[in-house]
């Protein structure tokens, strides 16, 4: 059982911040670093995985530094979200270098080990350059587990990945964390996060902006307050009959249509179709104006 | 060293495309050199001619700076160096593993064809073939050991390293004479003087101040990339 903690880090490139005062404890079981591109996500993997020093704090992992610390290594495993992996080398070659280069007593058993575990013991005498995204993004699962280590990090791992692989990967992480490792993973796509982890890190623009089971911030993201524009052949009396129901707290006309801000969501979106239904109005156009990861973060900045 | 490291940076370097070049070059200047036995101009004066301009002017700084560069600088690009260094492997081990590749290659397509190139134009007369292997060895070693210190520190290690060989050496060097005390090719032209008993060969500066400053350029480029590697920092995509 392994702990990263990362306490107060910032890191900043010349007059850019690019993580802020970031505070977190990283345990056992899956947790999943969820923010839109840009935040700062591969900064702070970049940082647990010792490529990258932090500008301020401290990032360790069971009270050891891993900056200019070769060492932690041994319990660390690194999956990099770039997809070049010695393209040259097989899949086999690949893992059982990083074995010797672990220095495993037995580095061939180790690889097998690792290559099953991934399910990649059959093509594993390919090269790497042959491989599709979901075989490549095992193979480096491999390379990054074939020491056993009980901190795993992956950045952006469903990255490219079609849907039968992603899920391959999904329940390959779930197994990861069923054996007590501790596995972080970054992801700008909430439904990725949202399947795999019960823990949640967000960060947005840097900072971090929640924490906790997911859930709780599920349903922060669906309660806060939805935009939406609606477009219909009588933009004026659809406007009196929403505003006369509770789900909407707000419409302004507008020479595009209607901005209406609904306050429940669920109840919003089955009540619009029937007060069009009952009034007689077409609808054109129903289309939510800030349903963008960004704005759904910034809500959670905010609040 | 490391021989993991080793052997896949071997076979990176000649899985490449730019790899025929490591064989282009020495191809050229065996060309050339047979060209002038059979013609019947390899005398001392001519072969020195060659070796200095193209073996030890062209093809030793080329070769070096696309081992040099080429053992380190596109795993560093491309992120790959991060499967090394996600290792419980001491940096420096890694850069002087990089560096002693980078030199096997140089002696292997630079330093073996200039001393075969000597012998087929004038065989083991004067020590000249001797004198010239000894001097691309010497400045092979150094020169690697400058260009790798460039790739760690740099992303425009190939443009610096042609700008000093072209430029510096070849150019500022040949015309102000202060440039050729920090040329690499004069130390190697030194210690070539130094071996050989052929006039031809003229040296511009001094084995006294060479061989000291091959030595202080090799220990410092190879201590260098160690410590920068220990720091390197590999920033995301994004």
């Amino acid at each position: 059982m392994s702990v990263l903690e990362i306490r107060d880090v910032s890191r900043w490139y010349g007059n850019v911040v690019a993580v802020n005062g970031i505070t977190m404890t990283i345990g056992p079981g899956v947790t999943g670093l969820l923010g839109p591109n840009g935040a700062g996500k591969s900064t702070l993997i970049h940082m647990m995985g010792g490529f990258l020093s932090p500008s301020s704090g401290q990032v360790s992992i069971d009270g050891q530094r891993i900056w200019k610390n070769p060492s932690v290594y041994r319990h660390i495993g690194l999956v990099p979200e770039r997809e070049t992996a010695y393209d040259f080398l097989t899949g086999r070659q690949f893992v059982r270098a990083m074995a010797k280069l672990h220095r495993l007593p037995n580095p061939e058993a180790a690889a097998e080990r690792a290559l099953g575990m991934v399910e990649m013991v059959e093509p594993a005498d390919r090269t790497v350059g042959t491989y599709s995204k979901g075989m490549k993004q095992r193979v480096k699962m491999a390379s990054a587990l074939v020491h056993d280590p009980p901190v795993l990090l992956l950045d952006e791992p469903f990255n490219g990945m079609d849907p039968r692989q992603r899920l391959h990967l999904m329940d390959l992480i779930r197994k990861m964390a069923a054996e007590g490792r501790t596995v972080l993973f970054s992801s700008h796509i909430l439904e990725e996060v949202e399947r795999l982890a019960h823990h949640i890190e967000v960060v947005v623009a840097g900072r971090h902006a929640a924490s906790g089971d997911f859930r709780a911030i599920r349903r922060l993201m669906t309660d806060r307050p939805h935009m939406f524009v609606v477009r219909s052949s009588d933009d004026r009396r659809l406007a009196a009959a929403l505003i006369a129901d509770p789900s909407t707290r707000g419409v302004e006309l507008t020479s595009g249509g209607l901005e209406v801000e609904a306050v429940d969501f669920r109840r919003f979106s089955l009540l619009l179709p029937q007060l069009a239904r009952q009034a007689d109005i077409r609808l054109w156009e129903v289309a939510p104006a800030d349903e963008s990861l960004e704005s759904v973060f910034s809500y959670l900045v905010a609040s | 060293m490391n021989t993991v490291i080793a052997s896949i940076t071997f076979r990176q370097m000649l899985s490449r495309r730019r790899a025929l070049l490591l064989f282009l070059l020495p191809a050229l200047l065996l060309f050339l050199s047979i060209g002038l036995r059979v013609s019947g101009h390899s005398d001392l004066d001519n072969a020195t001619m060659l070796l200095t301009q193209f073996g030890l002017g062209a093809l030793l700084p080329l070769l070096a700076l696309l081992a040099g560069t080429g053992v380190i600088a596109p795993e560093i690009d491309d992120g790959q160096i991060m499967y090394i260094m996600t290792k419980p492997i001491a940096r420096p081990v890694i850069s002087t593993t990089k560096f002693a590749v980078a030199v096997v290659l140089v002696v292997a397509f630079g330093v073996v064809p200039i001393f075969v190139s000597g012998i087929i134009m004038t065989g083991l007369t004067a020590g000249l073939a001797t004198g010239f292997a000894i001097g691309a060895l010497v400045a092979g070693i150094a020169y690697c050991a400058l260009f790798i210190a460039i790739a760690v520190l740099s992303r425009f290690a190939v443009t610096i390293g042609l700008i000093y060989a072209l430029v510096w050496e070849n150019l500022i060097a040949r015309y102000a004479s202060g440039a050729k005390t920090l040329s690499i090719r004069q130390w190697g032209i030194s210690v070539t003087d130094l071996v050989t008993d052929a006039t031809a060969v003229k040296a511009g500066v001094g084995t006294s101040t060479a061989v000291p400053l091959l030595i202080v350029v090799t220990v410092a480029g190879v201590a260098y990339a160690g410590w920068k590697l220990r720091t390197l920092s590999i920033t995301g995509t994004e």
